[in-house]
């Protein structure tokens, strides 16, 4: 048999504080398809970025038809016949469709004027070619998400495209768009073209698919053929690692009392009915894919977003929350995902921070800051959480990650929030200073305080949660027992799409 | 994480089911600002005998002309999502290089209209290279460019006035009346003609494409092979042309360089684009609308002082006309 149609050999790629990357190989045939398949974090979309010219791999050699490649940049790679995806848009919502398609490549008559009739006629005859029932006169932007990636995958493939990366491109369509999506796949594969397919979707892997990647921890993990390799092998392929079984979480001693009882809960955009208790002293996880929901749940309980159905009952009370200060004034803390975006003032000091949320309860009757008050406060708790920094009056921006958000934790204290919800609560964080907000975790639930827990990493769930919730498109797909839970059946819970019925 | 599901595309499928009713709702747009334009010239014309006369309709287009101009190269600035700041002193500045140009330097009227012109280009360049290599926020590098440009025509003029003693001609770009027997400025014919030209780059050319393209997702632009760098520098120089030809008409109108004044009518000027449905947010926009709107302005001054508001409460008059119009529009997107 000739050269894979593209190899990849040794691929390596860095980021200051991550090993994205490491000697990752990859071989696309011609006339396949190839799923790439790894947890979050596994590197699918590092290794995407390299082949597509976003990155430079810092080592790795590229093959196209057994030639080396140098991808220089994202116009380069497609160039030369590789074009990608990408899981958000990269189209212009206020121009046509083939305005979009041929943007850069426009057709001219007579040298200074554009030609809107041959623009529009290219595309329909690429159009025809695809398949593809599309206007080119329509505006992009009124487009539904489904035939706005029907646009991507035209223009992706009016460059001659010989490999075509998607990634997760069904995580926005429904049933009838997805058959849709993999005729297009279907006919795009031919003896001299192959597809490079990113999804979670096991069952819809088994349809598309040739052929599975499987990536682990940045790592090439193996390659196995769709036909013969059960989904659960697939899975295990992908999780892998096992957990050292001491440093779970113990199990739970006497049942407690619940502290928040969500029922029913339901957003327009996401959320199916999510229902579950949260118990006074424990570590709810919320696992799932991303895109499963877990942060729009702790959005719509603190009122950030607003829910079009469910109830919530804080300590026996059935309460209304409509935003996150009314969360804040019953005693719900959320700790943002993104720290430094919604979690801290970067530019103020870690006085500041410290006493944002609580700052009423330090105003004096004739309307000033009582400074010393504060001082002390956030002393207390510089001592009490143990956070690195010189003084009280450092500006948060001249922390570490983790005093950083150690910092967001006394805030959320010094509020007496006796519900936290940590979204992510080590990310960008590194590994020493994460056994401490583990541990600082461990400490606040012995305290009784009532914590979710969500997080991508599942060895961190399963170390940390007392239970573990998991979700998949917007449903809670089971609550399992710390002793129950494996990575294993989790991951499992967390691809029970909807499609295939498995999950009332 | 958890983003997946999102697009940046602003949405989606429910809100505009097809681009039949997208464009009649965009050209329904236009037609409402003609309608309200239509509107305030009735009011006028029932509210005094002098509105509706051919001579005063020359006068509210000669005192759009200026404005006008500026508004229409600003039009695409605004819709690649940038804003100019310094037109309105930039053409005061090259109102003076004019002067400069004719009178201190004795350059013929040609060779000197046009160095005006090319100075407001050459300010354009600077902008687009300061906004689009540098990256300075388009206000901040406009904002500026503006106090820059003010002060220069102050230091280069030595803070007087210069008159075109030398080319007597000069005043005549603006002011010969080119129709026999009524007073119908050359000045106009020359806003007609920059009105077509402009609209025919916005709607027909690759600049025009790019416009709106760099407006509409500039990321998204750069990633098909699109030189953002080149094209913004060039749209900002094209803002600059107008500006140059606006700093010639208005000197020419006044026969002589005015080296002060010119603060503000970046405003009125923004304000002619805003009123005419162009989003300062970029990638939505007209030349037409542009056009409208800058005689909007221009009718609602002419009319309020004919029928004797006195000059205070014009500028309030034109204040709620802004915020009417970019409400409305605001609704119409929010409802669309």
């Amino acid at each position: 048999m000739s050269a894979p149609l593209l190899e990849v050999v040794g691929a390596s790629k860095s980021f200051p504080g991550v090993k994205a990357l490491d000697d990752v190989h990859l071989d696309l045939r011609a006339g396949e398809v190839l799923a790439l398949v790894g947890e979050n974090g596994a590197g699918k979309s590092t290794l995407m970025k390299l082949l597509s010219g976003v990155y430079t791999p810092d080592e790795g050699e590229f093959f196209l038809s057994g030639e080396q490649l140098a991808i220089t940049g994202p116009k380069q790679a497609q160039e030369l016949g590789i074009s990608i995806i990408h899981q958000e848009f990269n189209l212009m919502p206020d121009l046509t469709i083939a305005q979009n398609i041929f943007i850069g490549r426009e057709p001219r008559s007579g040298g200074v004027f554009l030609s809107e009739r041959s623009l529009n006629r290219k595309t329909r005859e690429l159009f025809d070619r695809l398949g593809l029932a599309l206007d080119p006169s329509e505006v992009v932007g009124g487009l539904t998400v489904a035939k706005q990636q029907m646009v991507e995958i035209a223009k992706a493939l009016s460059y001659n495209a010989r490999v075509l990366i998607m990634d997760e491109p069904t995580a926005a369509l429904n049933d009838a768009e997805v058959d849709t999506l993999f005729d297009l796949i279907r006919r795009f594969t031919t003896p001299t073209t192959g597809v490079i397919y990113i999804s979670h979707r096991m069952h819809e892997l088994r349809q598309i698919s040739d052929r599975i990647t499987v990536l682990r921890d940045g790592r090439y993990v193996g390659t196995v053929e769709t036909a013969t390799t059960p989904t659960s092998e697939v899975i295990s392929l992908m999780v892998g690692r096992e957990i050292v079984s001491e440093q779970r979480q113990s199990d739970e001693s006497a049942p407690r009392e619940t502290v928040l009882a969500v029922e029913g809960l339901s957003t327009k955009s996401l959320l199916k009915d999510v229902s579950f208790e949260l118990r006074k002293g424990e570590i709810l996880g919320f696992a799932g894919l991303m895109g499963a929901g877990r942060t729009e749940v702790a959005r719509a309980i603190v009122g950030a977003d607003r829910s079009e159905s469910g109830t919530i009952t804080l300590h026996g009370r059935p309460v209304v929350i409509n935003n996150p200060a009314e969360a804040a004034k019953l005693g719900i803390g959320y700790l943002s995902e993104d720290r430094k975006q919604l979690g801290v003032l970067l530019e103020r000091n870690v006085r500041e921070n410290v006493v944002l949320a609580s700052l009423s309860e330090y105003i004096g009757a004739l309307g000033f800051v009582k400074d010393k008050k504060i001082e002390r406060t956030a002393r207390e708790y510089v001592t009490a959480l143990r956070i690195k920094t010189p003084s009280t009056s450092q500006l948060v921006k001249n922390l570490s990650g983790g005093n950083q958000q150690k910092v967001v934790i006394a805030k959320w204290l010094a509020k007496d929030c006796d519900v936290l919800i940590f979204d992510e609560p080590t990310r960008g964080i590194d590994v020493g200073a994460k056994d401490e907000i583990y541990a600082l975790l461990n400490q606040l639930a012995a305290g009784g305080k009532a914590i979710i827990m969500i997080s991508s990493e599942l060895p961190e769930v399963l170390r940390l949660s007392h239970r573990v919730a998991v979700m998949c498109e917007g449903r809670l797909t089971a609550v399992l027992e710390n002793a129950d839970a494996t990575q294993e059946n989790i991951m499992d819970y967390a691809t029970r799409f909807s499609a295939y019925g498995t999950v009332k | 994480m958890t983003l997946t599901t999102e697009t940046p595309t602003p949405k989606p499928a429910e809100a505009r089911p097809n681009a039949a009713r997208g464009a009649l709702r965009g050209s329904l747009q236009q037609l409402l600002a003609f309608a309200s334009l239509i509107v305030i010239v009735i009011f006028f014309s029932i509210a005094s005998p002098h509105f509706f006369t051919t001579a005063n309709i020359i006068s509210i287009f000669t005192a759009a002309t200026v404005t006008g101009t500026l508004a229409l190269g600003t039009t695409f600035v605004i819709i690649t999502g940038g804003i100019d700041l310094s037109i309105g002193t930039g053409m005061i500045l090259c109102g003076v290089m004019a002067g400069v140009f004719l009178t201190y330097w004795g350059w013929p009227l040609w060779a000197g209209v046009l160095g005006a012109v090319l100075f407001g280009a050459l300010i354009g360049v600077v902008n687009g290279f300061n906004v689009a290599v540098l990256k300075i926020p388009p206000f901040i590098a406009t904002l500026g460019m503006m106090l820059i440009a003010a002060g220069l025509a102050l230091v280069i003029s030595g803070t007087k006035p210069i008159y075109f003693k030398e080319t007597p001609d000069f005043q005549s770009i603006m002011n010969l009346s080119i129709i026999p027997g009524v007073r119908f400025p050359l000045g106009v014919a020359v806003f007609i003609v920059l009105i077509v030209l402009s609209a025919l780059l916005l709607s027909k050319t690759i600049v025009g494409r790019y416009t709106f393209s760099i407006g509409s997702n500039e990321a998204a632009t750069a990633l098909s092979g699109v030189n953002v760098v080149k094209w913004k520098i060039i749209i900002y120089t094209i803002s600059g042309l107008f500006v140059g030809i606006a700093g010639v008409l208005s000197a020419s109108r006044l026969s002589s360089a005015q080296p002060t004044g010119g603060m503000g009518l970046e405003l009125e000027a923004i304000a002619a684009v805003v009123i005419g449905g162009t989003s300062l947010q970029g990638g939505k926009g007209s030349i037409v609308g542009t056009v409208i709107g800058a005689l909007i302005m221009a009718v609602l001054t002419n009319g309020l002082r004919i029928i004797s508001v006195p000059q205070e409460w014009q500028s309030v008059a034109v204040g709620l006309v802004i915020l009417i119009a970019v409400y409305l529009d605001m609704l119409r997107r929010r409802s669309a």
